[in-house]
């Protein structure tokens, strides 16, 4: 009967574009289309079977929607005892999807908060697909964006129904009846009751097709502060991500990788591992020696005992300093060219003020404090998988092939993951592909749980690639800014995998973002790249290709403009001239924010940057010291502005800026992945250093207030601070940092 | 493997472990406490944190011999004025983003608060740096703990 649900699920978001109340129309008026009775009767029942499943995600704040007899579409939940339930098409790694998406529901349901319960929709791209992806999957900032106005929609249709329902239980006037904090009420009667009360009643009526939407100056919840629903259990140890996941039978497996990318196992001895206590077998899987125990302890005791000898013919075998030299000889030349105006060769070479520079930006590992990991137990007709998974879909066609199943055999548990920053979304699958060849390997007799160790998620690839850049700018007599061209050379996050078909011309956006828009009126400007094919897996790193860009981009502005004599602040004004309102609108808010101009503390500095990322604009200005004890930059304070579009929930884009900033800075200034000779040199929080609470700055975030459709914070938080820092550090000590990161990388 | 005596969360318990088992996976694959979480198991990253006699304690590096016969509070049974300030004001700043380390960083500040009532921002800041936040969630954890003195303040 899944059809039927599938039918009454995407009608709500049949239409991109929002549907507006009439001015003259009111929720009455849409009411008396609303049809007999049925369908509902069947809704009632067609809970997705993991909606019904236990969910360890979400353990305390689950409302489960098991025991719910009104679900009127996929996405809402409600029980006899009045709680709602929304399940959430986004996994909840930290940036709060699970307290955005309720919000929508509940502000157009006009539930009371303290009755909203949040729980993982299963994988069903047909039901939960990103509207902005086309697939199940979360990133790119897009989880309130995509949903904004299909989360609504879904809360407006169970509210209509409710109303309908009561409305014919207490025999009245649809229109008469008011919904406010979960209380449905007829005024002229003085009959109230709550949502449950009419659960049951409200499933026998049809949904409607369009329900109406408020305007936005009706908002009672929106907009506020309203806590996030996975902070009790999350304060209490009681949160459950797949590391705590268990199952009767389940062996933890650790798998030996290759020591350099590109290289196999050849053959193993595992003569040592089986002696250890717990270790249970011991198989080759495409892309490692995976040792199965009960237990972490006895796999990693077991792993630590066994030799392998691998076939390195094919891996990347050069140190980092000859990949950058390869990298900075094909930047002296312009590659595939993004976007040209004017003739910025001509107006270079005609001009007397040039500067040139050259950026290298090492690879970067995501380090989510919950190392990778994926449980999943399986037979020959079907497959569960319990993981954090980020690309639902992905993950399920990947099980799939490996299992020989149909994707819809295999089913997903997503769980909190313990931060992601884009790891947990590779396009091959490969945790959660690794852990069913382990399960397959086993002949699937037992469940199996694949953990990394830190070691493993650091020497892992999938990085942020890494890139050069080489700036050239000139200025004219005026000291304004006369011509940019900027070339860069890196690898292509998106070739070779399903993501290619978003490549535009053989060129990936992932490479170019953020260098290829700028804002500023540059009348001579070229941009142009050059695509590099390592065997070093690149990924998706929280921004993505915004992390360099932005970097180059605003400390080279920043640099032509202290060398034309200019305020960064009003340069940056002047550039953006009248056009770019969102861009002065941040900049302009945390020029205030900051009291840009006033004096700063004798041994401090202070620098701007400005950036726009997945339709977000951030303006972060940074107050930096040099620290005493390492020479590096020691950051007192930042303020950030950020214009969002509509801010669904004011303290959680906070949190994100905050956390954005402090994401960005650990790793300008301390952070890189280097090659020894192809291997990878760190391997721990000991080498791959993170920022700690003593070197993080305090924050002061500004929101601008905004009437556009809500963008993300997840990732736009994160460009800015990095050139927001350098240029605080140029003007405090005269030098431009081009090479990354601000510390020595340690190994 | 050998027989070991613990006393966990006040319940007496014995495990038949290897002795070099960390008292982490003692907890989390014995026991099936995983509040307590796995990080980097080197002692960098403090997620694995717990109590062991009322002190701090990594537990990722702590061999179940060096901590049998001992008295271990883990997230799950933390409790007392300090745990209750510091979980009530983790509630109220919202400090969990995708919460992995809080355990470690809730046992850790509760450790903080009964060594040092009343810390300043810098005995914060020491107290606390042995606990990595990859989501960098440090400038709520900050004002959580000063919440926390406030309230033990009374």
């Amino acid at each position: 009967m899944q059809f039927l649900f599938d039918k009454y699920a995407t009608q709500p978001n049949a239409d991109s574009s929002a549907t507006r109340r009439p001015p003259e129309a009111s929720r009455r008026t849409v009411l008396k289309s609303i049809g007999g009775v049925g369908a509902g009767l069947v809704l009632g029942l067609q809970l997705p079977t993991a909606a019904k499943a236990e969910s360890g995600a979400a353990a305390v704040i689950k409302g489960d929607g098991s025991d719910a007899t009104f679900a009127p579409n996929a996405f809402v939940r409600i029980a006899p005892d009045s709680t709602v339930t929304v399940l959430i098409k986004h996994i909840e790694f930290g940036q709060g999807p699970y307290t955005g998406l309720a919000t929508l529901v509940a502000e157009e349901l006009d539930a009371d908060w303290s009755q909203m319960r949040a729980e993982a929709a299963p994988a069903n791209a047909a039901l939960y697909k990103n509207l902005a992806f086309g697939v199940q999957g979360t990133g790119g900032s897009t989880a309130i964006a995509n949903s904004y106005e299909q989360m609504r929609k879904a809360g407006a249709a169970a509210r209509h129904m409710l109303v309908e329902a009561a409305a014919s239980t207490w025999g009245v006037a649809a229109d008469g009846i008011t919904v406010s904090k979960g209380v449905i009420a007829h005024k002229e009667s003085g009959k109230t009751g709550a949502f449950g009360d009419f659960a049951e009643a409200a499933s026998r009526l049809t949904p409607p097709s369009e329900p109406f939407l408020k305007e936005p100056k009706e908002f009672v919840l929106i907009g506020t502060h309203l806590p996030r629903l996975d902070t009790p259990a999350k304060s209490t140890g009681q949160a459950q991500f797949t590391m705590d996941k268990t199952r009767p039978g389940m062996l933890t497996v650790l798998i030996q990788r290759p020591p350099l990318f590109g290289a196999r196992a050849k053959s193993f001895d595992d003569t040592e591992t089986r002696k250890v206590n717990g270790v249970v077998d011991v198989k080759l899987l495409p892309r490692g020696v995976a040792v199965y125990a009960k237990g972490f302890w006895a796999a990693k005791k077991g792993r630590d005992a066994l030799r392998v000898e691998w076939d390195e013919s094919g891996a990347e075998t050069r140190s980092t300093a000859e990949i950058v030299a390869d990298f900075s000889k094909t930047a002296a030349a312009p590659g595939k060219l993004v976007k040209e105006a004017g003739d910025a060769e001509r107006a270079l070479s005609a001009a007397g003020n040039i500067i040139e520079a050259e950026y290298v930006f090492p690879y970067l590992a995501h380090a989510p404090m919950e190392t990778l990991d994926c449980l999943i137990k399986a037979t020959d007709s079907g497959a569960r998988v319990w993981a954090g998974s980020q690309m639902q879909t992905i993950d399920q066609g990947a099980v799939a092939q490996v299992l020989k199943l149909r994707p819809e055999e295999v089913e997903i548990e997503t769980l909190f993951a313990g931060g992601s920053f884009g790891r947990r979304a590779t396009p091959i699958a490969d945790v959660a592909s690794e852990a069913a060849t382990a399960v397959d390997a086993i002949g699937r007799k037992n469940p199996v749980k694949v953990i990394f160790t830190r070691e493993d998620d650091i020497h892992g690839g999938f990085y942020r690639p890494l890139f050069v850049h080489k700036l050239k700018g000139a200025l004219d007599a005026d000291g304004n800014i006369a011509a940019w061209d900027h070339v860069l050379v890196g690898q292509s996050i998106m070739e070779g995998t399903p993501f290619a078909s978003m490549m535009k011309d053989g060129i990936d956006p992932t490479m170019i973002e953020g260098a290829e828009d700028l804002p500023y009126a540059i009348p001579n400007l070229r941009v142009s790249v050059h695509k590099k094919t390592l065997a070093v897996p690149p990924l998706w790193w929280r921004s993505v290709g915004h992390t360099h860009t932005a970097y180059a981009t605003e400390t080279f502005l920043d640099e032509l403009i202290a060398l034309g004599g200019h305020d960064p602040v009003e340069a940056r004004l002047k550039l953006l001239g009248d056009t770019h309102s969102r861009y002065t609108g941040v900049l302009k808010a945390v020029a205030e924010l900051a009291d840009w101009g006033a004096t700063v503390e004798e041994g401090r500095a202070r620098g701007v940057a400005l950036h726009k990322s997945f339709n977000s604009y951030v303006a972060e200005i940074a107050e930096v010291s040099k620290s005493e004890e390492d020479g590096v930059p020691r950051v007192h304070k930042v303020w950030v502005a950020v214009d969002c579009g509509v801010a669904v929930n004011p303290d959680i884009i906070r949190a994100q800026m905050e956390g954005g900033v402090g994401y960005g800075l650990g790793h300008i200034l301390y952070s890189g992945i280097t090659f020894d000779k192809g291997r990878v040199v760190q391997s721990n929080f000991d080498t791959y250093r993170s920022l700690r609470i003593n070197e993080m700055p305090e924050v002061e975030v500004a929101i601008v207030k905004s009437a556009e459709a809500p963008t993300g914070v997840g990732e736009p938080g994160v460009p800015p601070i990095g050139p927001a820092v350098a240029n605080a550090w140029a003007k405090l000590t005269g030098k431009r940092v081009r090479n990354l990161p601000f510390a020595p990388i340690t190994g | 493997m050998a027989k070991f005596a613990l006393t966990v969360n006040g319940s007496p318990h014995e495990v038949d472990v290897d002795p070099d088992m960390p008292l982490l996976w003692v907890l989390r694959d014995e026991l099936g406490l995983t509040g307590t979480k796995f990080g980097c198991g080197i002692a960098q990253c403090g997620a694995c944190t717990v109590h062991l006699d009322g002190q701090a304690q990594r537990s990722c590096v702590t061999p179940i011999e060096a901590a049998a016969g001992g008295d271990i509070v883990t997230i799950e049974a933390i409790a007392g004025p300090e745990a209750k300030a510091v979980q009530d004001a983790w509630i109220k700043h919202d400090v969990p983003q995708c919460g992995y380390c809080q355990s470690g960083q809730i046992m850790s500040a509760v450790a903080l608060l009964r060594e040092t009532p009343q810390p300043g921002d810098a005995e914060i800041d020491a107290g606390m740096t042995g606990n990595i936040c990859r989501c960098a969630a440090y400038v709520r954890i900050r004002q959580a703990i000063r919440t926390a003195a406030e309230t033990l303040k009374g």
